[in-house]
């Protein structure tokens, strides 16, 4: 009885994620996808509080995973533990096991430096460096050491962000000119330009007009052939459209404490059509959120 | 329901008229006092130009002072000299340091350990001149005898809590998201402080170094114990081994020598002490307020 009632739900909500989003989506083997990312039992704690609970998922190599959830369940917090970019934040701690290619990047033999090479950031506002287009992709390259072919490797990053015949005429001029969507492909650009094995996300489109986002989201369909790609995500349609492995976080309130957990996490069309969670019907057929 | 009727005309009822007079008279006397605090400046700035312009000259600024006793034609060339090797020497000792130990507080410490930095730096700023020229007195001239160094020395003293502040405050100015954004990329954290964050906040370092500059330049007190005894007609570079003439200590010793001539020179350079310093500042808070529209994009 309820399993019929809640495919009616969601063939209810089917228009509020158009079929045809869902379907260009195929669904993804896992078991012929490498694993990037292996995490079992993660906990994060800012000080005393718990900020994330038990989370246990796997990221696939070449799949674009997003993950979704109402404000302040922690989605960012759990993107950005990937690669080490919370250590700056006071109270910082994780527990569990966050391996990276077998690798814990938690151990105390591993340099976050390292880390953040090979895993990548784009944040939610654009912050392309006061400096000129060529300098803001060339400058983390010169100082890693990639000196030669300096050039063509702006290129080749300009080019993988969609930019390249944008700005090609004008290389040496700031990189604050330009518009929001372009500084946005402008950081895509920068990140790509090191060749890092996995880019994360947050938010990327958010602070963008439509024509932008649709721009950044084809991108991403690119960018997967080269790049493992995480994005965190408000927006339920742009994971529908742009993901193949989507994940639902949500608040646990209990004793007066929210602590984010991960309610679901399969394929997207599987969690937007038959989610096997009823926490997960409620957010995509828009109950709350 | 109010006792009285609310439909009278709404001019001023009951107390109100008092209050408003006490209102005005309040709001005049605080106007008459920043009125005052600007016409001090005026009158001190007028009062020193008006004696002093009759000194400007070429000549006054590039002669030496007369041998003759209360001799004309003079010029305090060697202490223009002199201030200024002695100041320069004082900035390449307090710059690379306060920039660093500004680095230190906005980058690398945690706030628990940059607060009594940030306190040993305010006191520093409060200390007395004079005590840092006894100090300087002490470890320095007594052994080594008076310098145009010891007074650099004393005066880098000064100007090292000022520039750690105020460049402390420009590097704090420049947005956290282009640090992340550089971490993100894989550079380490002393990288992406001398690659992004500085160059961001270039301009607020060297107004925080001409602010600097412009308070060393007028302190008398250091001077006064580490380079005050010095041949008063020749020029010196020697700022290792000697005293060197300085622009302070020339108004002092000219006002004290009395004769007309010699109080005439006092203020000649007195105005041109004030000159620079005044022109100093003001270029610097334009650098600043430049910097800072550009920085909040």
């Amino acid at each position: 009885m309820d399993e019929s009632r809640s495919e009616t739900d969601a063939e209810r909500a089917a228009p509020l994620i158009t079929p045809l989003a869902i379907g260009e989506q195929e669904a993804v083997s896992i078991e012929t996808r490498d694993v990037v990312f292996d995490l079992r039992d993660i906990d994060v704690y800012y000080g005393s509080a718990l900020a994330l609970e038990g989370v246990t998922l796997e990221i696939y190599k070449n799949v674009i995973t997003a993950m979704i959830g109402p404000s302040g369940c922690g989605k960012s917090t759990f993107v950005r533990s990937l690669n080490r970019m919370n250590d700056s934040i006071p109270g910082f701690r994780l527990t569990g096991q966050a391996l990276y290619h077998g690798n814990d990047i938690y151990a105390s033999s591993v340099d976050p430096v390292e880390v953040r090479r090979r895993i990548g950031m784009v944040f939610q506002k654009p912050n392309p460096f006061p400096k000129s287009i060529y300098d803001n992709v060339a400058w983390a390259p010169r100082i890693l050491g990639m000196k030669e072919g300096l050039d063509e490797r702006v290129e080749k990053a300009l080019r993988g962000a969609a930019l390249w015949d944008e700005v090609k005429d004008r290389l040496k001029r700031s990189a604050l000119g330009l518009s929001g969507g372009q500084q946005q492909r402008l950081c895509i650009a920068r990140s790509i330009a090191i060749e890092p094995d996995v880019l994360l996300l947050d938010e990327p489109a958010s602070a963008l007009d439509p024509i932008a986002t649709a721009l950044i989201e084809d991108l991403m369909q690119e960018l997967k052939r080269d790049y493992t790609l995480v994005i965190v995500t408000h927006n339920m349609q742009q994971a529908a459209r742009v993901a193949e492995r989507t994940a639902f976080f949500s608040l646990d309130v209990s004793d007066g404490k929210r602590t984010g957990v991960l309610v679901e996490y399969d394929d997207t069309a599987k969690l937007f059509t038959r989610p096997s969670d009823k926490r997960t019907e409620d957010y995509v057929t828009g109950r709350f959120g | 329901m109010s006792a009285i009727d609310d439909t009278r005309p709404l001019s001023a009822s009951g107390n109100l008229r008092r209050r408003r007079a006490v209102d005005r008279t309040m709001r005049s006397i605080a106007t008459g006092a920043a009125i005052f605090a600007v016409a001090i400046l005026v009158i001190v700035i007028y009062s020193i130009a008006q004696r002093g312009a009759s000194q400007l000259s070429i000549g006054f600024l590039t002669k030496n002072p007369t041998t003759t006793l209360n001799g004309t034609g003079g010029g305090i060339k060697n202490a223009i000299i002199g201030s200024g090797l002695i100041v320069a020497l004082a900035t390449v000792i307090a710059l690379p340091l306060g920039v660093l130990i500004a680095i230190y507080l906005t980058e690398f410490s945690t706030a628990r350990l940059a607060a009594p930095i940030r306190l040993a730096l305010d006191l520093l700023n409060g200390l007395p001149s004079i005590v840092i020229g006894v100090f300087v007195f002490g470890l320095i001239v007594l052994s080594s005898g008076e310098t145009g160094f010891a007074g650099s020395f004393a005066l880098s003293i000064i100007m090292l809590p000022l520039i750690a502040r105020n460049t402390a405050e420009s590097l704090s100015l420049v947005p956290k998201d282009l640090r992340d954004a550089s971490h993100a990329l894989g550079i380490s954290r002393w990288r992406t402080t001398v690659g992004i964050v500085i160059p961001s906040a270039l301009s607020g370092i060297l107004t925080s170094a001409v602010l600097a500059i412009a308070r060393a330049a007028g302190e008398t007190a250091p001077l006064l114990l580490t380079t005050s005894l010095f041949n008063p007609n020749a020029t010196s570079i020697n700022i290792f081994g000697t005293s060197l003439p300085n622009i302070p200590l020339d108004i002092f010793n000219l006002s004290e020598s009395g004769g007309a001539a010699n109080t005439a020179a006092a203020w000649g350079a007195a105005l041109v002490l004030m000159a620079f310093i005044l022109i100093g500042s003001l270029s610097a808070r334009a650098m600043l307020a430049r910097s800072r529209r550009m920085m909040s994009r």
